[in-house]
């Protein structure tokens, strides 16, 4: 065989192997799910066809309508108070720690839990928040409260905490990432023409960190999107989220066509999330070379 | 005058930012500690005060068959997932790295895709192919939805090995007269090595943990996440927190090694 033969061939195994894979297990399952999203429930399980009948459920019955808003009204606070905590942390880890090796092990020590079980994770709040829980015995031991209250555990403030636990580290990486790649002689500059500290944060570190803020943003909303588990822990029964509606779907309700369409909806949701935050990124970056 | 102000200002807002800085750690990290605490306390609810050190709860765990169960098909799928994934990935990065091929942009879009969807679209998308295909829900569906999810997470890191990777290596293996086969394994492998590992034992971790696509895609079997789901249903036990305790440490320390070996990899 020809030396240039070889290498095509070479070539063409490399690229077609994970080429079929991603095909066969990501393309062709979301082509799946789109068919089914047209095709109709029948009992038991359902019969092909062509309807928009089940995207016309989701517009006109106002349930679906409504999950969704809370839904997305969940994500944005989510992504919001995931902010509201990543950036200080994340500023204080670039700006104020001076060691490098103390900075790399506590920045290691606040993105390690994004990987650490999920459902865990979403647990503890579960024993922390309840009735029972640690929180509302510590408040009744200490005397603030006579007696548990309720007002902690299944509702939207507990998905909100929840949520906001699991994804401050996946909102840290890219805020940290952002802050350290700001040079330090454009801050000093800034100082040395006599610029407040407050002022030179606003106008110049704020700025150039916008896109790890956004690209932390987008992650916490698509994947607070997606979450069911955390509504099936804490959520109770006005934490329903639109994945809850989805998996219900597939499970006790048993409705395989509406949740193939619910999906397309999430899916069409959270790729125009992504792709917009794309958009964002690229015209508010400043080249800084 | 003017300039003590400012200075005094600064020193409140560096103790402020510090504050809210541990503050936010805290935050990360007294749930676990919570945890961790009540897996040793000796009371069967979850409140305060605590009542005494016991290692009753992972007797019990220990003792149940059902969890020991789900436990070693979590092992089973997590093992197979990763070694999957690790070959799927691995190959894929070389081929954004090195091949120039139509369609790539898209390839590569749709391959990373899994990082920022959620995981009960991948589990549902496959759910319904596979009941098209009529292929019975198993541990082995599950294996297929876990490296599908997977090989993104593997594909970041090995193919940012690579672009940092000095091709002159293997030119001169190739000009000492190597194989090609010769110069991948004797010289390529070992370069990206540590970003092959680090990515494994996320990988493992993460299927290990798993639980969104394990829900849609696995049969009468359950993996550990999905046998703790479904008890907690009937409520929480001391028990979970025993066996969360040890997945949890042993995350960790799974985790912390690969993300040091892949910050070596990052230094090479």
């Amino acid at each position: 065989m020809k030396e240039s033969t070889r290498r095509n061939v070479t070539s063409f195994a490399i690229v077609s192997t994970p080429f079929l894979w991603t095909m066969i297990f990501l393309f062709v399952p979301y082509m799946v799910m789109f068919t089914y999203s047209f095709y109709l429930k029948k009992f038991p399980t359902f019969i092909p066809a062509f309807e928009f009948v089940n995207y016309l459920t989701i517009i006109v019955d106002p349930q679906y309508y409504q999950v969704l808003v809370r839904t997305a009204k969940i994500a944005i606070t989510v992504a919001a108070s995931a902010v509201m905590i990543a950036y200080p942390l994340s500023y204080f880890l670039v700006f104020k720690i001076k060691s490098n090796q103390l900075r790399s092990i506590l920045y290691m020590a606040v993105i390690v839990p994004l990987w650490v079980s999920y459902l865990l994770r979403a647990y503890t709040w579960k024993t922390i928040l309840g009735n029972e829980g640690i929180l509302n015995s510590f408040l009744v031991w200490s005397g603030f409260l006579d007696q548990p209250t309720d007002i902690f555990l299944y509702n939207q403030f507990s998905m909100v905490v929840t949520l906001t636990y699991i994804f401050v580290p996946f909102m840290v990486m890219p805020i940290y990432m952002a802050l350290e790649k700001i040079p330090r002689s454009m801050i000093e500059a800034s100082k040395d023409l006599g610029v407040g500290p407050i002022r030179t944060f606003l106008r110049v570190t704020l700025p150039l960190s916008m896109p790890g803020v956004i690209a932390g943003a987008t992650f916490t909303i698509c994947l607070t999107f997606g979450d069911f588990v955390a509504a099936f822990l804490v959520g109770g029964p006005n934490g329903a989220m639109i994945a809850t509606i989805i998996q219900s779907q597939f499970g006790a309700t048993l409705n395989w066509p509406l949740g193939a369409a619910l999906s397309i909806v999430m899916l069409v949701i959270v790729l125009t999330i992504i792709s917009l935050s794309d958009r964002l990124e690229r015209a508010g970056r400043i080249d800084l070379d | 005058m003017k300039q003590l102000s400012s200075r005094l200002n600064e020193r409140i807002g560096d103790n402020l930012l510090t504050l809210v800085a541990t503050a936010g750690m805290l935050f990360l990290y007294i749930p676990v500690l919570v945890l961790i605490v009540f897996s040793f306390n000796d009371n069967r609810s979850l409140t305060l005060p605590l009542r005494g050190f016991t290692l009753k709860w992972y007797e019990k765990f220990l003792s149940n068959s059902d969890m020991l169960t789900a436990i070693g098909n979590s092992l089973y799928v997590a093992t197979v997932a990763t070694a999957v994934t690790i070959v799927i990935g691995t190959v894929a990065a070389f081929a954004l790295d090195r091949v120039t091929f139509p369609g790539k942009t898209v390839f590569r879009r749709l391959i990373l895709l899994p990082i920022a969807l959620p995981g009960i679209i991948t589990g549902i998308s496959m759910l319904n192919m596979f009941k098209l295909m009529g292929i019975n829900l198993s541990l082995e569906t599950v294996i297929l939805g876990h490296a599908t999810g997977l090989v993104s997470i593997v594909v970041t890191q090995v193919y940012a090995r690579l672009q940092r990777f000095n091709r002159r290596i293997e030119e001169a293996s190739s000009d000492l007269g190597a194989r090609p086969w010769q110069t991948f394994f004797y010289v390529t492998l070992p370069n990206i090595r540590l970003a092959l590992i680090g990515s494994a034992l996320l990988s493992f971790t993460v299927s290990f943990d798993e639980i969104p696509v394990t829900f849609f895609l696995t049969g009468r079997d359950n993996t550990l996440p999905m046998y703790i789901y479904s008890t907690l249903r009937r409520g929480i036990t001391p028990e979970i927190n025993a066996v969360g305790t040890v997945i949890v440490v042993l995350s960790l320390g799974l985790i912390i090694l690969s993300v040091y070996l892949l910050r070596q990899s990052e230094k090479e």
